[in-house]
């Protein structure tokens, strides 16, 4: 388990080794590292229908399996928005299928974990701590992530940041991060004064916990303040949904381009648990699609040529029966449609090996079989990407090598 | 004063045990007098939060006798609590009602408004957040005023405490549809009555509910094929699944992917008439799916609308299912990582009595794990526990919570708008992190400077002193029931103005523990 004194101490010695203070670090770091590679994971929480988000209009399985909630094939009204003539994306995809078009958005189907759980509650613990099966994995595997880089380029307290006001088990662990819902509300009401005195309670508390959250929140409030003078919040015509996960995606941006020393950002959508009345082409999971969507381009827009160094990947615990239940949506299965986009993807192409739908080719007869393991997705864009070059300690007991490589980025 | 001087923790505990022991075989109540410590610790844990009025009357009354009086509520009538909640109309009012009074009109409007933009209104069941505007809100407004006047006034404190630990963990959501209508109803004849009851019970008072059977999506599911009004219909997983996993046996309690399908299968046909009406829950034999039926190795003999609830006896009176419950309520009331002998003792407790949960409470609230120095200040509390115990320690008033329930929704917890059904965590991963300890200060700013909406004038505590440490210290002592840190201590005693001096220990490290 991991010592977050230990890890503490271990990274003051490399920063005194250094001869740097770390606030000047920090802020040295900041300013010299301008193309800082950024991930943002995306967690649709609830298990979204991936076979609506990412069509298989060329199986005619999927129809048989559908007579009500299906989305038509491409040409049709309402029809999927093609990709490679087998999948398309849902309709309310629009601006995501413009990203496939040139090229940054990559589509891998039939995802998953190795571990059959069909819980909401065990499926997301696994996809978060990075460890199917094993329910002892005291951090997640995004914290585990950063704790890997802890140099003089990857400093701060902004490096991690969830948008939400719970910190999410992805990014609990012995790494110091953020979970906080926005720029604005991170300031102490009441004066200067009030803060300072609080921050002396906080980095003398002899209770680790608060002591090292302390820490950390002061921190963040440091590397913030002035962020809003840093130029206008949203570009022109980044048109963010009023939702909140716009609003968590809105955030991110500005963060990347206040540079404030992110390189993982965390965002969540909820919703997806579509057990009646699921819709197809329009209702109640079309308009959950249309937010993320909407959000994401809105995200892209709003970065523009910042994107070049930012990849998004979307995730969620586990995909949907293949056939529609008794009450017009689906319940809990396994195989799942994960999207990765951003300027370094090498889109404009579904990877993955699709098994088919089947009932033969299906997982238990009911469920899109898994041909590739989550983990294989994200390792992919880790090691790329950010460069991280053992993934042994990000994903325990997981025998990822270069050599099955995706190639996404 | 020093009370036991002389003696170590383990013996001090062995006394107490002994005294309860004593007590619950009628024996005349020995004077289990409590040192200060002991007894703010109880206070914290047994109570929405801990004031010095609360540590007296424990010390004053006995751990036996007080334990006693809070695990029996129903001897101890609350007339100014009542008084309070009687000017809150919508609680005395039916689904039914609150449909035709708050929703359905609203529902017409927007409808109207959408025919003349040509625009699609959006039917109740769409999303719905605490701040959502129009007439409806004072129903959720009411709903968490409620909640938190309970929390902070209430005498009956264990019982509230069991409510809101019951509520969280048969978890509905006030944000899905039309269970809005029914989550007052949900808790008030669902939970409440059984808190102290039986879990039997309560899990069919759950199971028979309006807003479960809505927010687990069981009123739609039917045997496959039936044929309804809306076309054919089928089997829904959703509550068997969570019935298992969540509300009895655990997720390792042992059942199949087969034994989710079984017990979908028997809830067909518990459904809801008129559901977007406030309508009753009803069982529609239509729907049932009569074939046989398998449920953990066992066959379920056929019966309509009994068969769910044989289910339920199967699962009420599992070994499972008790060590389940056991592991939550001592996570909640004792440690986040409780011990498994504890966790088996209070479980044993569970099967011996069949489920009888005043017992259960009993047996954790009387182990000598509560009560242990290794247990004290081990909880970080939970949003909820922090801004109440805030509200409690400086009597200051609920009056109508929106802009109260908008500060809980800022640190991560609104009231009744959790929207998985593992309710909010108990566990303090889930509560320390950047955002939420700023907003925590930012409540201590607020409220000791009365600007906290929503919530009456703090009453801070008379502190008279030569010097501003001394000062400080009663403050302190006052607010925390013990000593503080001392930098917590130092930066009260350079704070200008009382108020401040409130703020910075409301805000400190010291005080997010119980």
């Amino acid at each position: 388990m991991h010592d977050r004194r230990i890890f503490v101490k271990r990274g003051a010695v490399a920063l005194l080794a250094l001869g740097f203070a770390p606030e000047f670090l920090a802020q040295a770091a900041a300013a010299a590292t301008r193309r800082r590679k950024v991930l943002v994971v995306v967690f649709q929480r609830g298990a979204v229908d991936g076979l609506s988000m990412v069509v298989p209009h060329g199986d005619a399985a999927y129809y048989a399996a559908r007579p009500t909630i299906a989305v038509p094939r491409p040409g049709r009204d309402a029809g999927a928005l093609d990709l490679d003539g087998h999948f398309g994306l849902h309709p309310g995809l629009a601006q995501l299928h413009a990203l496939y078009r040139n090229g940054s958005l990559a589509v891998v189907h039939a995802c998953g974990s190795p571990d059959p759980t069909r819980s909401h509650f065990d499926a997301q613990d696994y996809m978060e701590s990075g460890t199917p099966g094993v329910k002892r994995t005291p951090d997640g595997w995004l914290n585990r992530l950063i704790a890997q880089r802890h140099d003089a380029e990857h400093v701060g307290a902004m490096r991690a940041v969830a948008l939400s006001s719970r910190l999410p088990r992805i990014l609990q662990g012995a790494a110091p991060t953020l979970a906080m819902t926005s720029v604005e509300r991170m300031r102490i009401a009441g004066g200067g004064a009030t803060g300072d005195a609080f921050e002396a309670q906080y980095a003398a508390a002899a209770d680790r916990v608060l002591r090292d959250t302390g820490r950390e929140t002061f921190d963040a409030m440091r590397t913030l303040r002035g962020v809003e003078s840093r130029g206008p919040a949203t570009a022109a015509g980044a048109a963010y949904p009023r939702s909140a996960f716009g609003d968590a995606l809105r955030q991110v941006a500005r963060l990347i381009k206040a540079d404030v020393g992110l390189e993982v950002a965390f965002a969540e959508a909820g919703g997806w648990d579509t057990h009646v009345n699921q819709g197809g082409s329009t209702g109640q999971l079309a308009t959950r699609l249309g937010d993320l969507g909407q959000a994401i381009g809105a995200f892209v827009a709003d970065l523009g040529a910042g994107m070049q160094d930012v990849v998004v990947v979307t995730m969620s615990e586990f995909g949907r029966t293949v056939a529609e239940n008794g009450t017009r949506g689906t319940d809990h299965g396994h195989g799942n449609a994960m999207l990765v986009l951003g300027g370094p993807v090498r889109g404009g192409r579904v990877y993955g090996r699709w098994p088919g739908l089947d009932v033969a080719s299906r997982a238990e007869g009911r469920d899109v079989a898994v041909t590739t393991d989550f983990r294989d997705v994200l390792a992919d864009v880790i090691a790329t990407h950010l460069g991280v070059a053992d993934l042994g300690p990000v994903f325990p007991g997981h025998a990822w090598t270069p050599g099955r490589r995706l190639g996404l980025v | 004063m020093p009370l036991l001087p002389s003696r170590g923790p383990s013996s001090f505990i062995v006394l107490l045990a002994t005294a309860m022991v004593a007590a619950s075989l009628g024996a005349a109540p020995p004077r289990d007098l409590l040192d200060p410590d002991t007894a703010a610790h109880v206070a914290g844990r047994t109570s929405f939060g801990a004031t010095p009025d609360l540590v007296r009357r424990i010390q004053t009354r006995g751990l036996a006798a007080w334990l006693d009086e809070q695990l029996r509520p129903e001897a101890s009538p609350d007339a100014a609590l009542d008084a309070r909640l009687a000017r809150l109309p919508t609680l005395a009012m039916t689904p039914r009602t609150l449909a035709e009074t708050y929703f359905i009109p609203a529902q017409e409007r927007r409808r109207a408004a959408a025919a003349r933009t040509g625009e699609e209104a959006a039917p109740i069941g769409e999303p719905m957040r605490m701040e959502a505007p129009g007439p409806e809100r004072a129903v959720v407004v009411e709903l968490a005023t409620q909640k938190l006047m309970r929390a902070t006034s209430a005498e009956r404190q264990v019982e509230e405490l069991l409510v809101d630990f019951w509520f969280n963990h048969f978890n509905v959501f006030a944000g899905k549809g039309p269970v809005r209508l029914y989550v007052h109803d949900f808790e008030r004849t669902a939970i409440r009555p059984h808190v102290l009851g039986s879990f039997r019970d309560m899990l069919g008072a759950v199971a028979g509910s309006p807003a479960m059977l809505f927010y687990l999506d069981n009123w739609q599911s039917s045997a496959p094929g039936t044929r309804t009004r809306r076309g054919p219909m089928g089997l829904n997983e959703n509550y068997a699944r969570e019935l298992l996993e969540l509300h009895t046996l655990g997720v390792e309690g042992g059942y199949t992917q087969q034994d989710v399908v079984e017990v979908a299968r028997a809830f067909t046909g518990w459904t809801i008439r008129e559901p977007r009406r406030g309508g009753e829950a009803v069982f529609d034999p239509r729907r049932h799916d009569t074939g046989r039926k398998t449920v953990l190795g066992q066959a379920l003999a056929p019966g309509g609308r009994d068969e769910g609830e044989r289910v339920l006896d199967m699962l009420a009176r599992h070994p499972a299912t008790a060590r389940h419950l056991a592991r939550k309520l001592a996570v909640r009331f004792v440690s986040d990582t409780p011990s498994d002998a504890l966790v088996a003792r209070v479980a044993a407790r569970f099967m011996a009595t069949g489920g009888n949960l005043r017992e259960t409470t009993r047996a954790l609230l009387e182990s000598p794990e509560f009560l242990a120095p290794a247990a004290r200040r081990t909880k970080i509390k939970t949003p909820l526990e922090f801004v109440t115990s805030a509200l409690r320690v400086l009597d200051a008033d609920v009056r109508m919570a929106g802009p109260l329930a908008q500060q809980l929704r800022a640190l991560g917890m609104p009231p009744y708008f959790a929207e998985p059904p593992t309710g909010y965590s108990d566990q303090a991963g889930a509560w320390t992190n950047g955002g939420a300890l700023v907003q925590r200060m930012n409540v201590a700013v607020a409220l000791t400077a009365g600007r906290l909406r929503g919530v009456g004038p703090p009453r801070l505590p008379e502190v008279d002193g030569d010097t501003a440490e001394a000062r400080a210290m009663a403050m302190a002592e006052a607010l925390l029931l013990r000593a503080p840190s001392p930098a917590t201590m130092a930066t009260m005693a350079r704070a200008r103005t009382p108020e401040e001096m409130a703020a910075l220990l409301i805000g400190s490290p010291d005080f997010q523990r119980r």
